[in-house]
């Protein structure tokens, strides 16, 4: 890895202007996934250039924007959990940094590492899936229902960044998030759910975090036991170390009774 | 590069995608900082950037130019006499191994220097990110605990 260039752009047009120029290029911010990956030497494929996006200042910015809550890609989830305007708008959001790791991993993991990385287990994934996020590149708006495209494939281009998030002001939404202990760990399974407009989103328990769609046209007629009963259908869960398929569609049924209940 | 190291200015001719644990250590020589996991699990790797603890394992050194970094190093007086804390440490039996301790101490300095005084709750979800193998937590918990009043 120690070939690998080193950028470190200070304003987010730069930062735009080397991603698209550089070949072999990955975008680094808190390192919480890279880092390990990189002395690993398990990036694929092998990165040439690392581009730092941690220090740039329009990325770390958490503002009210055309009648939304803009989240800077690069904010830590620390950042995000001492904002008074995330705790007052989205407050899942701030309850899903928190059980995000430890201090350690909340002073630096980020929402835009979270999306890039489109892990099945992304701890903030469901949540963004239930405020219908939004997600702004240097080019375009993603909507987060349309970013997961596969295991770990997101819809961005190659030399596409992620610049922020964008939440919708006013919905109320619950989360839940089941692990082996409270600190430091990976999802078995984890939920997000609005009552209205209905979302119900869970990661851990498919190749993407889900949108269970089953679930919410039941949820929007208010059928609870049509919803519960749906939502089983709707995953896709599998056994692997971390939990079972049984025991993640069990717990799936449980903690959404909890959470419309 | 240069960045801030226990209060003493440094410059270093460095890779940036280099870990800040390895440079602390091999270029520094600064041991106290320990590797666990090397995967942001452990938290012996523990140190501070102006003043949040991080796992030294998962940054890159370019990330710190400009920076004050704080290693276990840096908590002990100029003439090397030990911080309050370390020395309840001692007195409480908080270490056996040693491996955990450096980044433990790290993190329980960044809760003591918060203007709320810090509950044992708040300790325990404090150095949640620090595991250690030895002593079940309740010495360390009690031991920064007794640095709270």
């Amino acid at each position: 890895m120690h070939d690998v260039t080193y950028l470190r752009p200070t304003n987010l047009k730069d930062a735009v202007q080397l991603y698209r120029t550089t070949p072999g290029c990955r975008p680094l911010a808190g390192g919480t996934d890279l880092m390990v990956m990189l002395h690993a030497g398990t990036v694929r494929p092998e990165p040439r250039a690392v581009l730092d996006l941690w220090s740039i200042p329009e990325l770390k910015v958490v503002r009210r924007s055309q009648g939304m809550l803009e989240i800077g890609a690069a904010e830590s989830y620390t950042g995000i959990i001492r904002s008074r305007d995330a705790q007052e708008h989205v407050p899942a959001l701030v309850a899903a940094a928190r059980t995000i790791g430890a201090a350690q991993i909340q002073n630096r993991g980020t929402l835009g590492g979270n999306l890039a990385n489109a892990s099945p287990a992304g701890d903030t994934l469901p949540v963004l899936l239930a405020y219908d996020a939004v997600v702004v590149t240097d080019r375009r708006a993603i909507p987060i229902d349309q970013f997961f495209t596969g295991y770990r494939k997101t819809a961005l281009q190659a030399d596409e960044l992620i610049v922020a998030v964008r939440f919708p002001l006013g919905r109320q939404v619950a989360f839940r998030k089941v692990g082996t202990r409270a600190a430091q760990a990976i999802s078995k399974v984890v939920m997000a759910v609005s009552r209205s407009p209905a979302r119900v989103a869970i990661g851990s328990v498919a190749e993407v975090p889900l949108r269970a769609r089953g679930a919410e046209v039941a949820l929007e007629r208010g059928d609870i036991a049509g919803a519960i009963a749906a939502v089983a259908a709707d995953i896709r869960p599998i056994d692997d170390v971390r939990s079972t398929a049984v025991y993640r569609r069990a717990v799936t049924q449980n903690i959404f009774r909890d959470l419309i209940g | 590069m240069r960045f801030t190291i226990n209060g003493g200015a440094v410059s270093l001719d460095v890779v940036g995608t280099r870990r800040l644990l390895d440079v602390l250590r091999e270029d520094l020589h600064l041991t106290g900082t320990k590797e666990g996991c090397g995967e942001g699990e452990c938290g012996a790797c523990s140190v501070l950037i102006d003043g949040e603890v991080v796992d030294s394992c998962l940054v890159a050194v370019g990330q710190v130019e400009g920076r004050n970094v704080i290693t276990v190093e840096g908590l002990a007086q100029a003439n090397g006499a030990l911080s309050r804390l370390q020395q309840a440490f001692i007195e409480r039996g908080a270490a056996q191994c040693g491996i955990c301790t450096p980044g433990m101490l790290l993190a329980a300095h960044v809760l003591l220097q918060r203007a709320n005084r810090p509950t044992a709750d708040d300790i325990r979800e404090g150095l949640a990110g620090n595991l250690c193998r030895c002593t079940g937590y309740t010495k360390i918990i009690e031991a920064v605990l007794s640095c709270t009043t």
